[in-house]
């Protein structure tokens, strides 16, 4: 038995070291950098000084562009949320979501004559989107689609890394390179290069093309919270801030969790010492 | 199990009832006084957690239809609108996406179990069969509800997965139109599956109905796969099953818990939080993992059409397995080279799996190029694929038909409480010795 066991482990790590093996340069981006989060982790949470800062960046500079269509400003005041305050458990009511939502616009109709009309927006309002529609959003973005950020964190296999990464990667593109002028080069980015590539077919560079221009840079947002604004502190506020869009219901998760499993630990537990006795003076 | 009934109504109206509607008596013979073998290990507890996991799906899922919106425009924002807004919408609909997860991973472990000790053999050839059958309307009702979301994996994996009946010659295009209900994956795909998704689970309960009799009335197969001969081989279903059951269901559970509460999306796909849009195609279109097996064998033969035979064939396999083996010892602990062949299957299966999702030319050994064998190299995923696919037909048509002309097996005991009672732990006062360390 032993030995056969033995065979079957020598197989499973034969294939896990092809599996597992690294890829080769080229042909694809770089891994995401590898960043460290206030949420990660079983008991992690968000950072809420961070989230108000990443919220001042999307207002600041990703909003000129990005959608966030999902998101409502009432929101912001929910629990977990950047603007979060325990004396307005109804985020409706919370001053800051307010004064928020009114400096922004939303179309509406005139009750009394039908006519399309602009109003302040009220926390219970969607994020407005910054074009009217995607032919609008691509006129104004060389033809490329700002993708909308409520879930952006969420929809890329390395998470809030990945916009961080991207937002931090941009670097020049390498001799050899055939970079269009409206597009930028970053590593990080999905793509294939080979075809825009004057070297070796051995050393096509990692990452792909984006549309977006590198949208920070230190000292873009002033931090009203006094931390330094780096391009690094930025991109990471940033990311951290659109993981909360994508994800809300992230801190109430893992509490829940934490209770889930302290809960059925302790009935599994019963269950067994239940199990031992019931079957105490069986043979089996 | 046959055999006369042993409920007594105790009380006035059990006994109006009992002369009306048996159906006191019928829970009591089915659920507590069923004699069940006495040497079942944990590896029989999947069937009770199977029946949780359908009851989990089924009540998450009724709940997701409330909040749910099955429009095309609309069924990626109703998604979202249950994870934002409702009251522990995220927790139902995680619960929903990764019970599907836990119910796979349950139902594999189940199958691979009545594979290993023979629990298909006569007289449960029916039982299998309703298994069988399970399994398949499993992987239909998984399939369409992957769809519901309307995400790019949705969108692109139904794309994919419809295409494939276009593979069969004449019909096929009728059918992928019948299937869409149009010229393209749209509106109307997505409508009929959400529909046959919400009847599926019944279908699917009402098998597990039938599969449930069959079981009673054959009677539970056991480690040994030697019937169970007299009242010492068996005890009653409660509370002794009952109680390991629900032990057994309650580790489950906090596998469940772990992945809904800590990792919701690892087994998922990242591209379907992105609005299905049929212009642009993900790099990558991969099913979910417990597709991947098949998958692979799909993209393993080079023709499409043989390619979309293979994958069913792998599935009717299963369906013929009681008559392709003719083995006369049950159980494959009494039977040793079955057994390497067992564990290599399960090897087999698992490599698929990787091969699945990994993109055909793929290499295995990165960096190392051979030479070309059907227009792949032979150091690539889809070479590994057919190796692994050759093995598992092998399996099912040369190991189990013809291993036992020739195989050496092992003694079979006469009875399950003779091995069980001769253990040393039996004896009265180690009784309680590490019994979930035995069989």
């Amino acid at each position: 038995m032993l030995r056969k066991l033995s065979v079957i482990a020598a197989v499973a790590g034969l294939l896990t070291a092809g599996v597992a093996g690294p890829a080769l340069a080229g042909h694809g981006p770089l891994e995401a950098k590898d960043v460290h989060w206030s949420f990660e982790g079983p008991f992690g949470r968000f950072d809420q000084a961070q989230l108000q800062r990443g919220y001042k960046v999307y207002r600041e500079v990703c909003s000129a562009c990005h959608s966030m269509s999902l998101v409502s400003f009432r929101n912001l005041g929910d629990k977990g949320g950047p603007f979060y305050d325990e004396k307005y458990p109804n985020s409706n009511d919370n001053p800051y979501v307010k004064a928020i939502a009114k400096d922004y616009e939303v179309a509406d109709i005139d009750n009394e004559t039908g006519d399309a009309i602009k109003r302040p927006a009220t926390p219970a309002d969607r994020f407005p989107a910054p074009f009217a529609n995607e032919a609008a959003a691509r006129a104004s973005n060389g033809g490329a689609l700002p993708p909308d950020m409520s879930l952006l964190a969420k929809a890329r296999e390395a998470g809030p890394a990945h916009i961080y990464s991207i937002v931090t990667g941009y670097v020049a593109p390498p001799a050899g390179l055939k970079v269009d002028p409206t597009s930028h080069y970053n590593p990080y980015m999905a793509g294939d290069l080979t075809s825009y590539w004057s070297g070796s077919h051995e050393h096509v560079p990692p990452g792909g093309f984006i549309a977006m221009a590198p949208p920070l840079k230190a000292g873009q947002v002033t931090f009203d919270d006094g931390t330094p604004s780096t391009l690094d502190q930025q991109a990471k506020d940033v990311s951290a801030f659109l993981m909360w869009a994508a994800e809300p219901k992230l801190e109430e998760r893992k509490q829940t969790g934490f209770a889930v499993l302290l809960y059925l630990l302790l009935f599994a537990g019963l269950l067994y010492a239940s199990y031992r006795k019931v079957w105490k003076n069986e043979s089996h | 199990m046959s055999g006369h009934s042993t409920y007594e109504p105790k009380t006035g109206f059990e006994r109006w009832l009992d002369a009306r509607l048996p159906i006191v008596r019928l829970g009591y013979d089915s659920f507590v006084d069923y004699p069940t073998p006495r040497n079942l290990n944990y590896w029989w507890t999947f069937g009770g957690i199977l029946s949780l996991c359908l009851a989990s799906q089924l009540i998450t899922g009724i709940i997701l239809v409330m909040h749910y919106t099955p429009s095309a425009d609309h069924a990626f924002a109703s998604v979202e609108h249950i994870m934002r807004d409702v009251n522990y919408g995220w927790l139902i609909r995680y619960m929903h996406a990764n019970g599907a997860s836990m119910f796979f991973i349950a139902v594999y472990i189940h199958m691979l179990r009545g594979l290993y000790y023979g629990s298909y053999k006569a007289p449960r050839e029916v039982l299998w069969l309703l298994g069988c059958v399970i399994y398949l309307l499993m992987m239909a009702t998984a399939f369409m509800g992957y769809v519901l979301p309307w995400g790019q994996m949705s969108f692109h994996g139904a794309v994919v997965i419809t295409n494939l009946f276009g593979a069969l010659p004449v019909v096929g295009e009728s059918i992928t139109t019948w299937l869409w209900g149009g010229f393209a994956v749209d509106n109307p795909t997505l409508n009929r599956f959400f529909s046959l998704h919400y009847l599926l689970p019944f279908m699917i309960a009402g098998v597990v109905i039938l599969h449930i009799w069959a079981l009673h009335v054959v009677g539970q197969n056991n480690p040994t796969g030697v019937e169970p001969k007299s009242k010492a081989d068996t005890v009653p279903f409660t509370p002794y099953a009952t109680v390991k059951d629900g032990f057994a269901m309650s580790v489950f559970l906090i596998l469940f818990a772990f992945f809904v509460f800590f990792m919701p999306n690892a087994l998922g796909h990242a591209d379907n939080y992105i609005p299905a849009n049929p212009l642009v195609t993900p790099s990558h279109i991969v099913p979910e993992w417990y597709f991947l097996p098949f998958y692979a064998i799909l993209r393993a033969v080079p023709d499409k059409l043989m390619g979309v035979l293979a994958m069913f064939g792998a599935i009717a396999c299963l369906f013929a397995l009681p008559w392709l083996d003719r083995s006369k010892v049950r159980s494959m602990r009494y039977r040793p080279t079955a057994r390497i062949h067992f564990f290599i299957f399960v090897v087999a299966c698992c490599i698929l799996g990787v091969c699945g999702a990994k993109l055909p030319d793929d290499q295995i050994i990165p960096g190392l190029t051979t030479f070309k064998v059907m227009e792949s190299d032979l150091n690539s995923f889809v070479w590994l694929s057919r190796v692994a696919a050759a093995y598992y037909f092998a399996f099912f048509v040369i190991v189990m038909p013809f291993l036992p002309l020739s195989e050496k097996t092992l003694p079979v005991p006469d009875s399950i409480a003779s091995p069980a009672l001769s253990h040393p732990a039996a004896a009265p006062v180690e009784a309680t010795a590490a019994p979930e360390m035995k069989g």
